[in-house]
């Protein structure tokens, strides 16, 4: 057995094509010709594309039509009690009177229930109409103070600012805001404690009970606690309290996820990366920067995803209670409204949410795909 | 007589506590000449990386004494250069930035451009040149193993270790680089440690083997001194006489040694006598009933 290995060997190598030049060429010619942003594009498949997107559009289509379906199915159903409880209360002429009034499309007298797809849509043309129109005031506005301001602005003054009623698009841009203020927060606190839990195992066990109980607990109690907090510490009454309360609840209870991935990503460094650092003797900053912070990269960054998308949905929750003007306090202002296209416009409202967080979602995912060394650990 | 670089005296090496202990290996006395090329093997799991570890300075023994150039081991240090048998290459650096981050640690007073040059000379002597730039991932296995080479020459070691370097690799590439380390290791005629479980290999690079008994408790063999002169070519060392006995003398012993093992190891069981049921020899009470 030994021998033929021998044989085998015998042979010449060297010129048989393995000296080591041509070993790199088939790698170089992909990457050289290609610019640098190719690889993040996915390779477009037109019969692949062709059949996904049919696909898609099938299943819309379908889901668009059990909605408008199952909208109609609920609109019977609330409209007939709705007879039968004016036949019951005040006798059949008014009932005559209420089924005219419902078919006739009249605003007033309309079944609170799921809206059809058509009306959401046509909430969504609203909202944005209504947006235009509040833009234009707003410039209409500014253009006003314009010389006052300057005025203002010569003796000292804080300028006078549009208090008017923020239009859905404004309350979206606040709730992104909100959200990446949240975001960073979440990730300032929770790389470093992360690193710093994660290098040291009895920093580990001090901070473990903290980060099992605080973990599971609900937005809610999380913005309360702020609220505590941010009310007696500023005392400012410039300051947009309600903003700041939201984020920093946003921050805490979405940093869960980035903490206890970056912990255990440096915990849980190869051993063969430690000893290529203890045989280069490499001091500790250069440890922690050049060995273990970039082998634990992909699993931070997947912690922050976690805390991006958890964050988002946090927000909703913590804007509805906080009243600070964004998406969430859109839906619970319009559920309490309770005009006739309320529910059409907090279905809009749960699209863009939606929508959002998956964009929100799709960035990480290419940043974290950017920054990651490991690329094939990345779903 | 040529001097003593490194000392093994009456290592001994066991991991875990109680009875947990597993004795790796037991009274090591070796000595390494300075600028030799010796080889140690040895069959998997006898405790041969135990052994470059306690070199490296990544293990220290727990009696006796390992020492280098008269010192005794504390920890690791730029004179041993290490290539271990994972490669272990930093999988988010280029294959520059690997081999810099040795020099850089190694020489922090050269200027930017030495530091560059003296990267770029290293690089180039593994052939590696055209892949400068690439990560380890777009790398294959050998080419892996030469940026490791690379690195670990690059810090000019007085002594370098290699742990199974080449183990990895499939007999092709291995007959290749082990040709490539033999030019560079002539060209600077460093001391070599090699550590291999294969027989051919170490008598191809080395000027000595000593077979590692397996372990747990595992002592050094005796030596076998590989009297072939240099350059050795690979294709022709088959039919060389010397190598060929040399070749035997250690294969025979190895073998000895692994049978020796299995006979140690092995066990009666005394087994339940069993008595077979032939068909048609048995009834069952349901049947009858039937």
């Amino acid at each position: 057995m030994k021998d033929n290995s021998m044989v085998a060997i015998k042979q010449p190598i060297h010129k048989n094509g393995t000296s080591p030049k041509k070993e790199v060429k088939p790698a170089a010619t992909v990457s050289d010709k290609d610019p640098w942003w190719k690889s993040y594009v996915p390779r477009i498949d037109g019969k692949l594309l062709l059949k996904k997107s049919l696909v898609s559009l099938a299943s819309i289509l379908v889901f668009l039509l059990a909605w408008h379906l199952g909208a109609a199915k609920l609109y019977d159903i609330e409209a007939t009690e709705k007879v039968q409880k004016v036949l019951n209360e005040q006798g059949e002429v008014a009932a005559r009177e209420m089924i005219d009034c419902i078919s006739s499309g009249e605003v007033s007298c309309q079944p609170n229930t799921l809206p059809s797809p058509y009306q959401v849509f046509i909430a969504a043309e609203n909202l944005l109409k209504d947006h235009r129109e509040i833009s234009s005031k707003k410039a209409e506005f500014r253009q006003k103070v314009a010389a006052t301001n300057a005025d203002r602005k010569a003796q000292g003054l804080s300028p006078i600012t549009y208090t008017g009623r923020p239009s859905f698009l404004d309350q979206i841009l606040t709730s992104i805001k909100t959200v990446l203020a949240g975001f960073l927060l979440s990730m300032f606190i929770a790389i470093p404690i992360g690193i710093i839990t994660g290098l040291n195992q009895n920093l580990r066990m001090a901070f473990n009970w903290l980060i099992q109980i605080f973990k599971p607990v609900s937005p809610v109690v999380w913005l309360l606690l702020v609220f505590m907090i941010v009310k007696t510490v500023i005392r400012d009454p410039e300051m947009d309290k309600s903003f700041i309360i939201s984020f920093i609840s946003v921050g805490l209870c979405a940093m869960w996820a980035t903490l206890v991935n970056t912990s255990v990503g440096v915990s849980s460094v190869q051993k063969d990366y430690i000893n290529v650092a203890k045989v280069l003797q490499l001091n500790v900053g250069k440890k922690i920067f050049k060995v273990i912070i970039p082998s634990s990269i992909p699993l931070i960054f997947t912690g922050l995803r976690i805390t991006v998308s958890v964050a988002w949905m946090v927000l909703i929750a913590i804007e509805l209670l906080a009243q600070s003007p964004g998406l969430g306090s859109f839906v619970w202002e319009e559920f309490q409204n309770g005009a006739n296209d309320s529910n059409a416009k907090i279905i809009v409202a749960m699209f863009v949410i939606g929508v959002i967080g998956f964009l929100l979602d799709r960035i990480m995912v290419f940043v974290q795909h950017s920054v990651s060394f490991d690329k094939a650990r990345i779903a | 007589m040529t001097n003593i670089i490194a000392e093994f005296k009456g290592v001994h090496k066991g991991y875990g506590s109680g009875a947990n202990r597993t004795e790796v290996l037991q009274d090591i006395n070796l000595s390494i000449r300075e600028g030799e090329f010796l080889a140690i093997v040895g069959f998997t799991g006898s405790g041969k990386t135990t052994l470059i570890n306690l070199l490296t300075g990544l293990l220290q023994p727990d009696e006796g004494e390992v020492l280098f150039k008269g010192a005794p081991i504390k920890g690791p240090g730029h004179e041993r250069g290490v290539i271990f048998q994972n490669y272990s290459l930093l999988p988010w650096l280029t294959v520059y930035q690997n081999v810099a981050l040795a020099v850089d640690e190694v020489y922090p007073n050269w200027s930017k451009e030495e530091r560059d040059q003296h990267i770029r000379k290293f690089v180039e002597m593994v052939n590696l040149s055209p892949a400068l730039n690439k990560r380890p991932a777009e790398l294959s296995g050998g080419m892996r193993q030469r940026v490791a080479v690379a690195r670990a020459l690059s810090m000019d070691p007085e002594l370098l270790l290699m742990d199974e370097p080449l183990g990895a690799l499939d007999a092709l590439t291995r007959g290749n680089l082990q040709t490539e380390i033999l030019k560079i290791w002539s060209a600077n005629q460093r001391t070599a440690l090699l550590i291999t479980n294969d027989v051919d290999e170490g008598i191809l690079m080395a000027d000595r083997i000593i077979p590692l008994r397996p372990g747990p408790n595992a002592t050094l063999g005796p030596e076998f001194i590989i009297d072939v002169e240099r350059p050795r070519d690979k294709t022709q060392l088959n039919d060389h006489p010397e190598f060929k006995k040399v070749r035997n003398e250690v294969m025979s012993y190895l073998m000895d040694l692994g049978d020796a093992s299995k006979l140690q190891q092995s066990k009666t069981y005394e087994l339940p006598d069993l008595q077979p049921i032939m068909p048609g020899t048995r009834s069952f009470p349901f049947m009858k009933a039937g």
